[in-house]
């Protein structure tokens, strides 16, 4: 059966999950899962700090643990309905699920890890099975080695050639890149985009790294103690200011929306103008359309604060502002500049006292273009 | 003589291992995965006969076997005969006395298995026989050959259980241990000493041979590492 004959709904994965979970945070505070969320097919992206309870999700989904009470469907297959009273055992789901820790089967060989889920098959169909994924996650060449005898990279897609091989119905990454550096983390994520154009499952993606969310990101939940708190696009949910755990969470105390007034490509920049004020930006060049409006993410440490114009410069971005409200949080002082559009600046107290900042103070704030993500 | 009793105590040391790695792996099996509450009470029965006496030990199970018990009446109805002074009843008392040795090590060498693994085998549709064929005992070997070695050098150097159970008949129940006794009783050290010799050496080329096993496990055992 091609993708294009399977009803759409037949790719949906269906979670609604309560859980007690324990071993968690300090003391007796024992975390309650509450999540609910329906995913369609492509890569929808579980972001969310350690302990929030992501691989645990996961789990319940594969069939590893088991919700105290909730239903989990893919499809049209019912997988787990505490009124019902069914649970299928995790070997009948046919979920592909990518561990963090791969668990490779060390004693095997490549090839053998990855003809493990094919143990219903003649061998005709394992073998051609085994060597098409082979081929396209470019691992032919390994088949005879162990795991412990191959990189960390090609582990990653021995691991995820071995999922994917069985065909899920669903495909679980639990935070499967993080130890991968950006090119080899590139090439995997694109080689497994091109297995699902074709298979067109629903891929959840635990991560807790905010590039992988820009990165890949249709759809982005946010979990925070056990509650899916944001749920939309990448844009959506970390523009939107009520959920302040959220920007948090991305790290990014700033985001505007700017347009781009000019690309200077021989220079690799690009400036924008922050929307509703005259003041321009000069940001990293990023393949993005210009004729819609970016959004641009600064970090509140990033910035710097002087007040006097700076002279002689490499920082392209000085912006004229003043304080609306300084505040201090521990070892760190939080002020709010209204340069037109309000900018959130952390600075240490020492230098908060000797700039002499109070409520009113004219300075100026100082951004590397480097400082400046694009977020879109 | 000398042969004779220690072709009995090879056979019964086989035979004895043997029955103990069909008891032992599941139990080892379940034991290195249950969440079951209830499990320190199995663990500490299991582990009993390394702390009790083997007279203690002896002289409860002639109990349970002799005539006048369920155990002896069933068996009697059954064959006729009785398992108290017989080789059949040696193999049960060994069997009970070496538990531990062959069940504590296995469980161990499971337990060591990555969780994340047995998950992974059931993601990818093995059912929990294929997984512990496939992967629990190939990785948790170790534990499992060391729990081998271990009931039968045990059982080749027990006394006390023997006594109790089989007595002192030769070609039935004369092992190389009580036929050792035995002479030194008779005062006849000469042989004695030739005996004991014999299964000194023989326990100690079976460790040798376990832990030169060990020590080379890179290319026999374990060619993954």
């Amino acid at each position: 059966m091609s993708v294009a004959e399977i009803p759409l709904a037949a790719r949906e994965l269906m979670v609604q999950v309560q859980k007690r979970l324990s071993g968690f945070g300090k003391g007796d505070t024992s975390l309650q899962l509450d999540v609910q969320f329906k995913i369609t097919a492509g890569f929808n992206i579980l972001f969310g700090a350690s302990g929030a309870g992501k691989t645990t999700v996961l789990d319940c989904i594969a069939g590893l643990q088991e919700p105290d009470s909730g239903r989990i469907v893919v499809g049209d297959t019912v997988f787990f309905d505490s009124e019902k009273g069914t649970e299928l055992a995790a070997r009948s789901r046919n979920i592909g699920y990518l561990f963090q820790t791969l668990a490779l089967f060390p004693h095997m060989t490549v090839r053998q890890n990855i003809e493990y889920g094919l143990s219903s098959l003649g061998p005709g169909e394992r073998d051609g099975r085994t060597n098409e994924i082979a081929e396209s996650f470019a691992i032919s060449g390994l088949f005879d080695r162990r795991p412990s005898h191959i990189s960390g990279g090609e582990r990653q897609r021995v691991a995820l050639a071995r999922a994917l091989v069985t065909r899920p119905r669903a495909l679980l990454l639990d935070e499967p890149l993080t130890a991968l550096d950006a090119l080899t983390k590139t090439r995997i994520l694109d080689d497994l985009r091109r297995w699902n154009d074709r298979h067109a499952v629903p891929i959840l993606y635990v991560t807790h790294q905010r590039e992988e969310v820009y990165a890949l990101g249709n759809r982005v939940l946010v979990l925070e103690a056990g509650k899916v708190i944001a749920d939309g696009t990448p844009h959506e949910v970390l523009s939107r200011p009520q959920f302040e755990s959220v920007a948090q969470l991305a790290g990014f105390e700033n985001i505007v929306e700017c347009s781009v007034v000019a690309s200077h490509s021989e220079q690799g920049t690009m400036t924008c103008r922050i929307a509703g004020t005259e003041v321009s930006l000069e940001v990293p060049l990023s393949r993005v359309d210009t004729a819609r409006p970016v959004r641009v993410g600064i970090r509140a440490g990033d910035i710097l604060v002087a007040t006097s114009l700076p002279q002689g410069l490499s920082a392209r971005n000085v912006i004229a502002g003043s304080v609306v409200s300084l505040r201090r949080q521990d070892v760190t002082v939080i002020a709010e500049i209204d340069c037109g559009t309000k900018f959130v600046v952390h600075l240490t107290p020492g230098a908060c006292d000797s700039l002499r900042l109070k409520v009113g103070t004219k300075l100026w704030l100082v951004v590397k273009t480097y400082s400046c993500h694009i977020l879109q | 003589m000398i042969l004779e009793a220690l072709f009995l105590t090879l056979r019964l040391a086989i035979l004895v291992s043997v029955i103990l790695m069909a008891i032992g792996l599941p139990l080892g099996y379940w034991l290195s995965s249950s969440r079951w509450r209830g499990k320190f009470l199995v663990e500490a029965i299991v582990s009993l006969p390394i702390v009790l006496p083997p007279t203690v030990l002896g002289f409860y199970v002639l109990v349970a076997i002799g005539p006048l018990s369920p155990v002896g009446r069933w068996y009697h109805s059954m064959t006729g005969g009785s398992l108290a002074f017989t080789f059949r009843g040696l193999v049960l008392g060994s069997v009970i006395y070496s538990l531990p040795f062959a069940v504590q090590p296995i469980a161990a060498g499971f337990a060591s298995v990555d969780r994340k693994l047995i998950d992974a085998s059931a993601t990818l549709g093995a059912s929990r026989w294929r997984t512990f064929w496939r992967i629990v005992f190939p990785l948790g070997f170790p534990g499992v050959l060391t729990g081998f070695v271990l009931s039968f050098a045990h059982t080749l150097g027990e006394f006390g259980v023997v006594l109790m159970i089989g007595g002192n008949i030769p070609g039935a129940t004369q092992t190389v241990s009580i036929l050792i006794y035995d002479q030194v009783q008779s005062l006849n050290y000469a042989l004695a000493n030739r005996i004991a010799l014999v299964l000194l050496l023989l326990c100690f080329a079976l460790l040798t041979l376990l832990y030169g096993l060990r020590r080379r496990s890179k290319w026999v055992l374990w060619g993954w590492q």
